[in-house]
């Protein structure tokens, strides 16, 4: 694709059901009733001058540019903000037009520097263009307007400026930051033409204000008063190419818009159909990774993990590790074997990866990041409904009218996604939050939940239950829904539990710490409120009890007949870029690709058949099994590609014995890190900008990721992991992940109908993709669940062991935040830094000042795992007894403290729940000190070359 | 008993609980269906020819049965 800028209509398309035929300049055109004049113009080819207007954006009919005339109407109304009439006759270029228009244009360049030839708009300027159109030659008032001119940039953002003397006041980024973003940062101070753009309060910048820094105001901003900085520095791109974030399960897509190999900027793409031309600040402006200097992309041996690393070939890289395996499957056989797919790369490489494990090592000890997230909802939502995967896509949530959001934070994880929320929701949806942190959603600009229920970490089971039984005593249960679509039995089975007394708000208040007559309410609201729709996050599936809830979420929605049409429906917020992929892509140790078990013979032969090889009929180890076996002898190899799992997996200090214990440890990744420190083989890893490939978001839409530039390390992850299978005598043959994605849609159901040039064509498609649903399915279940009847679970309250005592009193939760991600290996080595530079914990000012803490204090966190320090600061958004924090940050390993404790169903680790005492420190502990040694040791590489 | 068997032990009697509210009868083959399709062989031989002592009774009701039908 060359450069064009994305196209702009000027209003926002309008869906109705009428039809609406009119005349513009001589042209029929028909349109659906209630689009702007504007936008009927601009959609038939004849584009009318403006500069208040961008089809992201309600009309606004400030400028003044865009007038026209209108048969039998009187003056010349704005045609952004005039419908379009049956029969109507519109003119938009007539001399008085042309006169009109001159004038205003006169009035704003008056007040603009003409410094278009240095200016770095770089001529991707809308006023320029609209000069140009109105033909502007001369300026009557001079070009001394002292209103704007003069005035010094704003550059405190890391990523954009705003420079006020560019600025023409069409307001274009305030509405941004309020109906696209829907944070209200911005505002117009003054009136008139002294007006100006203000972020927050008068002494604010835009990075000491509320901005969350997502784009949305430079993207609208018609000249370079808002403008990236990368534009500035590299110059106007000169091609784009359309891509897929690698960031969070949102999964929006962008504009990658290049000038030669260099990535000038990603702007999201208006016909993204997850995010409708939004983004936030990661997928936005957080891609300096890339190109950091700590990315390793030679490969690298070594004998043992206290030696220092040594460069080689890829061929020497690729012996020393096949000969390592082979060795070891000689010796201890195939189970001694396994890998770890990562949630970051594409469906194809997830693909290769579970292959390489089963087919060319001979285990099914494959395993991904998603068991430390979210296999409580593979293991839930296929028992309950029949498949593993949300029920609707994201513009399902502009039909809901309640919003129950349960242990997700959407608008630090999912922030794009959080946004259309939000919009729904100042349109009058009400929202439920269950979640023992006050999150930002409970009361931000314009919306305050109806109810929220603040519970005490670890009681999620016991606040369903309590809502199903307030549902089913009450009589708010749709039974017609149940009889048609689940199995009676089993619902009056689960009715008869839940209606128990026992599970009555007010009894089991005691244990969850709810008000007992707010969460009636808040069940009478999600039964009754209409289109009641569930998301879900890691709140809810890292617990204990993470399977259990998520099956207490799935009844709930059967019970009140909220699943199968837009508005509705249970949504697990997936975590990472890819983790619906990677869990669809059979990287579960008893699962094949689309959620077969590998005891099922029918489909184990397929798959024989496709690979030529035998595949071990039992399930392989999970990931925490796996670090078992390793202490204990058994295992003794892992490949693990993108994945740190040193610093992302609970219990810091068994992983790493575990790690320790390995013969060969094979990290494949774009960093050294912190897994690094235990292994034997690093195989530098390429960024989402460097390869082809798919990506499947949490709605289940399948996206196409595409090269951008050339791999710094020379290869595309898929190509490493095939040369390693070729070292090991496999013989592969894959020249692009388009056959990757055909054998994928040969042995997997769900996948039949995606193919790559499907996508190329259609950019993206939700599956089940097959001969039942040809284009895909944006809302599962319309017809009935894909195991027959819908299945309720009977799901008992069963505590987590892991108790608060004398020793430990307070319960630790742990969460993430916006502007990093995850263990944070990218955006830590991005200008992200400046929102969240380190760790700390969040603590209530009663528990705080018991401690004697105060504000950025340090402070111990123990628990009875382990030990670390952090900063604390004191807030009341999280209750008494309760601590929070993030674990970005490997200095703070905020791992070294959770515990073993795992989810029942899967060993999914119970993040969000660790009995912790906190007490004043005067600085980092001393493991953190020891490892930070360590770390320096284990990452030295041999005879450095110089930089 | 090394920390593995602590650790399967732990994990059956988990498993076992959940499936508790079930009725004992269904919930010791619940137990056993879930450790044939999720432990590795190896876990479940270490279960099976480990110290059962601290097994809850569904828990040992499962190994039991796995014993007899592997
Ligand atoms: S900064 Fe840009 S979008 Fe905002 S008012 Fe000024 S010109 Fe318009
Ligand atoms: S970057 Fe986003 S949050 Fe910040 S001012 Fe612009 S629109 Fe608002
Ligand atoms: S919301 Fe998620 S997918 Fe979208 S830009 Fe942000 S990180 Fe990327
Ligand atoms: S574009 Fe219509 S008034 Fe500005």
């Amino acid at each position: 694709m060359g450069y064009e800028p994305q196209a702009d209509f000027g209003t926002p398309e309008v869906r109705a059901d009428t039809q609406v035929t009119l005349t513009i300049d001589g042209r029929s055109v028909t349109v659906p009733a209630g689009t702007s004049v504007m936008r009927a113009a601009t959609t038939s080819g004849g584009a009318i001058p403006s500069l208040c207007a961008t089809d992201s954006l309600a009309a606004f009919g400030s400028c003044r540019m865009c007038l026209v005339e209108v048969e039998g109407m009187r003056g010349t109304p704005a045609s952004c903000t005039t419908p379009v009439a049956q029969d109507m006759i519109v003119r938009t270029q007539t001399p008085r037009l042309e006169k009109l228009r001159r004038g205003v244009m006169e009035l704003y360049i008056s007040d603009h520097p003409l410094d278009c030839l240095t200016c770095s708009a770089n001529n991707d300027c809308e006023l320029q263009d609209t000069a140009a159109e109105v033909g502007l030659r001369d300026v009557r008032y001079g070009y001394a307007g002292a209103h704007h001119l003069g005035q010094q940039p704003d550059l405190s953002n890391p990523y954009f400026l705003f420079a006020p003397d560019k600025c023409i006041v069409c307001s274009r980024c305030v509405r941004a930051c309020d109906e696209v973003q829907g944070t209200l940062a911005l505002s117009v101070e003054g009136r008139g033409f002294a007006s100006k753009i203000s972020a927050g309060q008068r002494a604010d910048d835009f990075l000491s204000s509320d901005c969350v820094s997502c784009g949305a105001c430079v993207q609208a901003c018609p000249t370079s008063a808002l403008m990236e900085k990368s534009v500035k520095e590299h110059g106007k791109p000169e091609r784009a190419v359309i891509t897929t974030c690698a960031y969070c399960g949102v999964g929006c897509t962008f504009r990658a818009e290049m000038r030669g190999e260099q990535l000038v900027r990603m702007v999201p793409w208006k016909d993204g159909k997850a995010n409708r031309g939004h983004s936030c600040v990661k997928g936005r402006f957080a891609w300096g990774y890339a190109h950091h200097q700590d990315r390793i992309t030679t490969p690298m041996i070594r004998e043992s993990v206290d030696q220092p690393w040594r460069e080689v070939s890829w061929d020497e890289a690729l012996a020393f590790t096949a000969g390592r395996i082979s060795a070891i499957k000689a010796q201890h056989g195939a189970r001694a074997l396994g890998g770890i797919t990562s949630s970051r790369c594409t469906n194809e490489e997830t693909f290769l990866v579970q292959k390489l494990v089963r087919a060319g090592f001979g285990s099914n000890n494959v395993d991904t990041c998603a068991r430390v997230c979210h296999s409580p909802t593979g293991y839930g939502l296929k028992t309950t409904f029949g498949t593993s995967a949300g029920t609707q896509d994201f513009d399902s949530v502009m039909d809901a009218d309640v919003i129950l959001v349960i242990g997700a934070n959407p608008t630090d994880a999912h922030p794009v996604f959080a946004s259309r929320m939000k919009r729904r929701l100042r349109q009058g949806a009400q929202l439920i939050v269950i979640d023992p942190r006050r999150i930002d959603l409970v009361r931000s600009p314009h919306v305050q939940a109806a109810h929220h229920l603040p519970l005490q970490p670890g009681t999620n089971v016991a606040v369903l239950t309590a809502m199903a039984h307030v549902i089913v005593t009450e009589g708010l249960a749709d039974e017609d829904f149940v009889r048609d679509r689940c199995d009676w039995d089993e619902y009056q089975d689960w009715a008869r539990f839940v209606s128990d007394p026992q599970h009555s708000p007010e009894f089991l208040e005691a244990v969850t710490k709810v008000p007992a007559a707010e969460l009636r309410a808040a069940a009478r609201l999600y039964a009754t409120g209409g289109n009641g729709a569930i998301y879900y996050g890691l709140g809810v599936t890292e617990h204990s009890q993470g399977s259990s809830t998520v099956m207490a979420i799935a009844n709930l929605a059967m019970a009140t007949g909220n699943i199968g049409r837009p508005g509705v429906g249970v949504n697990p917020l997936r975590g990472q870029n890819n983790v619906q992929g990677a869990c669809d892509m059979g990287s579960f140790p008893h699962e094949l690709s689309g959620y077969r078990h590998i005891s099922d013979g029918a489909t184990r032969t397929m798959f024989e058949q496709d690979w030529g090889v035998a595949l071990d009929p039992e399930p392989g180890l999970r990931i925490p099994n796996m670090l078992d076996a390793a202490v204990d002898g058994t295992f003794k190899a892992i490949y693990i590609q993108g994945e740190d799992i040193l610093q992302s997996d609970p219990n810091t200090h068994h992983v790493a014995a575990g790690l320790a214990a390995m013969d060969c440890v094979i990290v494949h990744d774009l960093f050294l890190n912190e897994t690094a420190n235990y292994a034997h083989v690093f195989l530098p890893g390429s960024t989402f900008l460097e390869k082809n490939g798919t990506f499947t978001n949490a709605e289940r839409r399948i996206q196409p990721v595409r090269k951008v530039m050339e791999p710094a390390n020379g290869l595309e992850d898929w190509q490493v992991t095939q040369a390693l299978a070729n070292a090991l005598g496999l013989g592969w043959a894959y020249t692009h992940p388009a056959q990757i994605l055909d054998e994928i849609a040969r042995l997997t159901p769900t996948f039949a109908g995606v193919s790559w040039d499907r996508l190329e064509r259609e950019a993206s498609l939700q599956w089940p993709v097959n001969d039942q649903f040809p284009d895909g399915a944006p809302v599962m279940y319309v017809d009935g669940f894909v195991r027959g009847k819908g299945h309720f679970v009977v799901t008992d309250y069963v505590p987590t062991d892991e108790k608060t005592g004398p020793r430990y009193p307070l319960l630790l939760t742990t969460g993430r935040i916006l502007s990093q991600y995850n263990v944070g290996a990218q955006t830590r080595r991005t200008a992200n830094t400046a929102w969240h530079p380190e760790d700390v914990l969040e603590i209530h000012p009663l528990d705080a000042e018991n401690r004697g803490l105060k504000e950025g204090d340090w402070a111990r966190l123990a628990s009875r795992t382990g030990e670390t320090s952090l900063r604390v600061s004191v807030t009341d958004r999280v209750a008494p007894g309760v601590v929070y924090t993030t674990f970005h940050h490997p200095e703070t390993q905020a791992n070294v403290v959770t515990t073993d404790y795992s989810d029942w169903a899967t060993n999914c680790p119970e993040y969000k729940v660790t009995a912790v005492q906190v007490t004043p420190s005067n600085g980092p502990s001393d493991w953190q000190e020891d490892y930070a040694g360590l770390t320096a040791r284990s990452r030295r590489i041999a005879a450095e070359p110089a930089e | 008993m090394s920390g593995t068997q602590d650790r399967l032990v732990y994990m059956a009697n988990q498993i076992a609980r959940n499936f508790a509210v079930q009725g004992e009868a269904v919930a010791i083959a619940a137990t056993a269906r879930h450790i044939l399709d999720f432990w590795d062989p190896r876990m479940r031989e270490a279960i099976l020819a480990g110290d059962r002592a601290g097994l809850s009774d569904i828990a040992a009701g499962a190994i039991a049965r796995l014993q007899a039908s592997p």
